[in-house]
């Protein structure tokens, strides 16, 4: 059910099915279309339903794949042509959000659960004995009971 | 006449839901036995009734009766009659119809099945579900009607959405939702217990057979799902982390992490309360899931727009549920008493980690798919959070689980010995590795640490043979008597190992297609070729051709190896007419566990058009691994002693004490 919910949103989005990547974009060069492809894939397609420019076909999709294509024709480094167009379209464009003030709870969260967790079971684990002779009796307790049986 | 019979019939249900959501519990603190008693006859009249409106719904879809709003929008008289029945939970009202089906099914079962549990509690269980059916049963009659009226009634539909046209579409909700709500058993079973305020290994007994159950379910789910978008979305990917995706895959995370947490429950009476609360979180994010999807906070985008009445309505289900749970948690589980002493290195010891990590990345997992809604709705930005943070966050925590899962069915339980853990797997550990080696060396291509990648996927295989090799004492007995030895163990060990050997296959699925897969994109004129994974591609042209409701134009292509022609296919892209909405059907070759996946995209001059080709080497072993781990789950569900179930007689009794002191 989620996921044709999921296949319906992507293909009403583009009404028209074509590829991502055409022949026509593709770089000369390997090497930098390995790059091009690989810095697509991190780049959000702002019409879309949480789709990379590598993935969705777009307009806008292939205008900004052509982009990263020109850009790193024009020598920028990975992360020159990833600035340009976050300095361009937002950090709204990043599937990968950078570390920021507002993105702390979402990079620390996975770290401090773990934290959380690990702590707690530490303490747990230290707990332990102290609890077992918890359960030893009282010496009310146990005066009740030699009270009791000899009844 | 018919439909307002079930209409009526979802009307009764309701007040048949209302009742056992009251009445047993009530029973139960008098101790008033025909009180009690009705919650068992109530749940399978309430199936009954919804059932009943359910089968109404599909002959309305199934005869076309388009005087129905419902079956107007979302089918066609055209349609394959497949789709007409699949096509009832196509659309909002119609899966919420499924899921409250499939949970009133579920209560029906219980109280079946449920024969030997204590009263109290079986009246209990049952009136939880039945909040849960009340609850759901008034968000579909006063938001999601599926029987409301149309008057004239139209003489065509509007034809199912064409993606959903599709055998996924009548087998994936199905088997989502009984892993989906399946949970509501586990979540039913921990509001009941800290209703009672008691709880013991019987009572882990009772709920590992339904957690296992729906575990089953939603793995087979998830998995069918994963493919079918896998194949029908027609870009060759098979998991987007998509925030839909996310929210069936966050409950299988605590399930799994359920799963092994009632393990140490039954066996060893620890872990009592954090089963219970890991019992309430797997449904929430159940319910959570639903509400996601079907508030319309997340899919905007897409066609099924729902009202925010709805989003406002399940909300608000969603608060009550997940809100009254977590209190009642936290006002009981203090009285809830715990036991079972264990060493940090213990078979409990790794199953702790298991829930550590499970619990962790279930968490980011939420946070993640959450991120984006929050900081919008809080400070008005926007961020995106995708596939990139999901795999670094959720392979980083992945990996030492991975890492440790052979070592669990190592140790003992209470105190365990890991150098004899690892003296035991080294062999095994180096053969994952050399094996990984040559997998690589054969077929060469991508970043060396991929080795390590795919001798995960072995360590997971190879340590779930290693689980059975030393079960059955193979090396130190002779052969006969280690699998004499082997057959003789509880099912529930084989299901362990084969889920492990699955999970194993997966891993190596995931990492053999992502390293050594190839990508091609090319224009072809008909009789051009391409090489691909070692096979040669032909494209033989375009042709036109028609099926019942829609139009396509497909290519064929021819598929060489070595010379010779081994297999042929089409790939054909669809124009479904009354929505004329287009879509792709890729062509799919599987040789052996590899796959080639053919996509047409844009015609070009001259009668070419742009073909893309996929080359996956090992795919099918990712969706293979999760079926294998299905298979796991109904082999450990014919385990002994979850058909015999707890002790029969002392429970008996224990009930006579307790009714005749509540008298």
């Amino acid at each position: 059910m989620r996921r044709f919910l999921l296949i319906a949103a992507l293909l009403l989005v583009h009404v028209v099915p074509a590829f991502a990547v055409n022949p026509d974009e593709i770089l000369a060069d390997a090497a930098q279309e390995q790059r091009a492809r690989e810095i697509s894939a991190q780049l959000r397609c702002m019409v879309c339903q949480n789709q990379s420019i590598d993935d969705s076909n777009a307009d806008l999709a292939r205008d900004l794949r052509l982009l990263v294509r020109d850009r790193i024709k024009d020598g920028d480094s990975d992360g020159q042509v990833i600035d340009y167009v976050v300095s361009r379209y937002g950090e709204f464009v990043l599937l990968k959000p950078r570390l920021s003030a507002k993105t702390m709870v979402l990079w620390a969260m996975p770290v401090v659960l773990l934290l959380i967790g690990g702590v707690s079971l530490f303490l747990v684990m230290r707990g332990r004995p102290a609890r077992r002779s918890a359960s030893i009796l009282t010496q009310d307790e146990q005066a009740r009971i030699d009270d009791l049986l000899k009844k | 006449m018919i439909i307002e019979l079930g209409h009526y019939a979802l009307v009764l249900a309701l007040a048949t839901a209302l009742i056992v959501a009251v009445l047993p519990m009530i029973g139960a603190r008098r101790g008033d036995v025909a009180m009690m008693a009705l919650a068992t006859t109530g749940s399978l009249v309430l199936f009954g009734l919804v059932a009943l409106s359910f089968g109404v719904l599909t002959f309305a879809y199934v005869v076309s009766d388009f005087s129905v709003v419902n079956v107007w929008e979302n089918s066609h008289s055209l349609m394959p009659l497949i789709y007409k029945y699949s096509g009832v939970w196509g659309n909002h009202e119609g899966s919420m119809m499924l899921w409250l089906l499939i949970l009133s099914l579920f209560s029906a079962l219980v109280a079946l099945f449920g024969r030997n549990l204590p009263e109290t509690l079986k009246a209990n269980v049952l009136a939880v579900q039945a909040w849960i059916a009340s609850a759901f049963l008034f968000f579909i009659l006063l938001t999601s009607n599926p029987f409301l009226r149309l008057d004239p009634a139209p003489a065509e539909g509007q034809d199912l959405n064409p993606v959903l046209q599709d055998l996924g579409l009548a087998i994936h909700p199905p088997l989502l939702y009984l892993g989906y709500v399946g949970f509501s058993v586990c979540f039913s079973f921990a509001v009941a217990a800290l209703i009672e305020g008691r709880i013991d290994a019987a009572w882990a007994r009772w709920v590992r057979p339904w957690t296992l159950a729906a575990w089953t379910f939603l793995t087979a789910g998830i998995a069918m799902g994963s493919y079918w978008a896998y194949y029908e979305l027609g870009w060759g990917g098979w998991w987007f982390w998509d925030p839909v995706e996310n929210a069936s895959f966050m409950p299988w995370l605590a399930g799994t992490a359920l799963l092994h947490s009632a393990l140490v429950m039954e066996k060893r009476e620890a872990l009592k309360i954090w089963t219970v609360l890991l019992a309430i979180i797997t449904f929430s994010l159940s319910l959570l899931g639903t509400f996601l999807v079907r508030s319309g906070v997340l899919t905007s985008v897409h066609s099924f727009a729902t009202d925010p009445t709805r989003g406002i309505f399940i909300l608000c289900i969603l608060a009550l549920f997940i809100g009254g749970a977590f209190s009642l948690f936290a006002w009981r589980a203090p009285s809830l008493k715990s036991g079972g002493l264990f060493a940090p290195i213990s078979r409990e010891g790794a199953l702790v980690l298991n829930n550590l990590i499970l619990t962790v990345a279930t968490g980011t997992v939420l946070t993640g798919t959450l991120y984006p809604l929050v900081l919008e709705t809080l400070t008005g930005e926007k961020i995106s959070v995708g596939a990139p943070f999901f795999n670094m966050t959720f392979g980083l925590l992945m990996l030492p689980l991975l890492i440790a899962v052979p070592f669990g069915p190592m140790l003992a339980w209470k105190r365990g010995d890991l150098l004899g853990a690892f003296q035991r797997l080294y062999v095994f550990a180096g053969l994952s590795l050399v094996a990984g080696l040559v997998f690589f060396y054969i077929h060469s291509g991508g970043p060396v640490l991929s080795i390590f990648g795919l001798a995960l996927g072995f360590w997971g295989m190879f340590g779930a043979l290693a689980d059975l090799w030393v079960r059955g004492n193979f090396g130190k007995v002779s052969a006969g008597v280690a699998l004499r030895r082997l057959a003789g163990l509880p099912r529930s060990a084989f299901g362990t190992a084969i889920a492990h050997f699955g999970l194993g296959v997966t891993v190596l699925g995931i990492f053999a297609a992502t390293t050594f897969g190839t990508e091609t994109v090319t224009e072809m004129k008909p009789g051009a070729s391409v090489d691909a994974g070692g096979y040669t591609l032909t494209f033989d042209g375009m042709r036109d051709a028609a099926g019942p409701n829609y139009t396509e134009s497909r290519g064929h292509f021819t598929v060489k190896r070595g010379g010779v022609v081994v297999a042929d296919t089409w790939s054909s892209k669809r124009l479904y007419t009354a929505r004329r909405m287009p879509t792709t059907e890729a062509g799919i070759l599987s040789f052996g566990a590899s796959q080639l996946y053919v996509s047409l995209g844009d015609p070009i001059a001259d009668g070419g058009i742009v073909v893309r080709i996929w080359w996956k080497p090992y795919i099918l072993c990712i969706w293979g691994g999760a079926l294998v781990m299905m298979v796991a789950g109904f082999v450990s569900l014919t385990d002994r002693r979850l058909r015999v179930g707890a002790p029969n007689r002392r429970t008996a009794a224990a009930r006579r004490a307790r009714l005749e002191a509540a008298e």
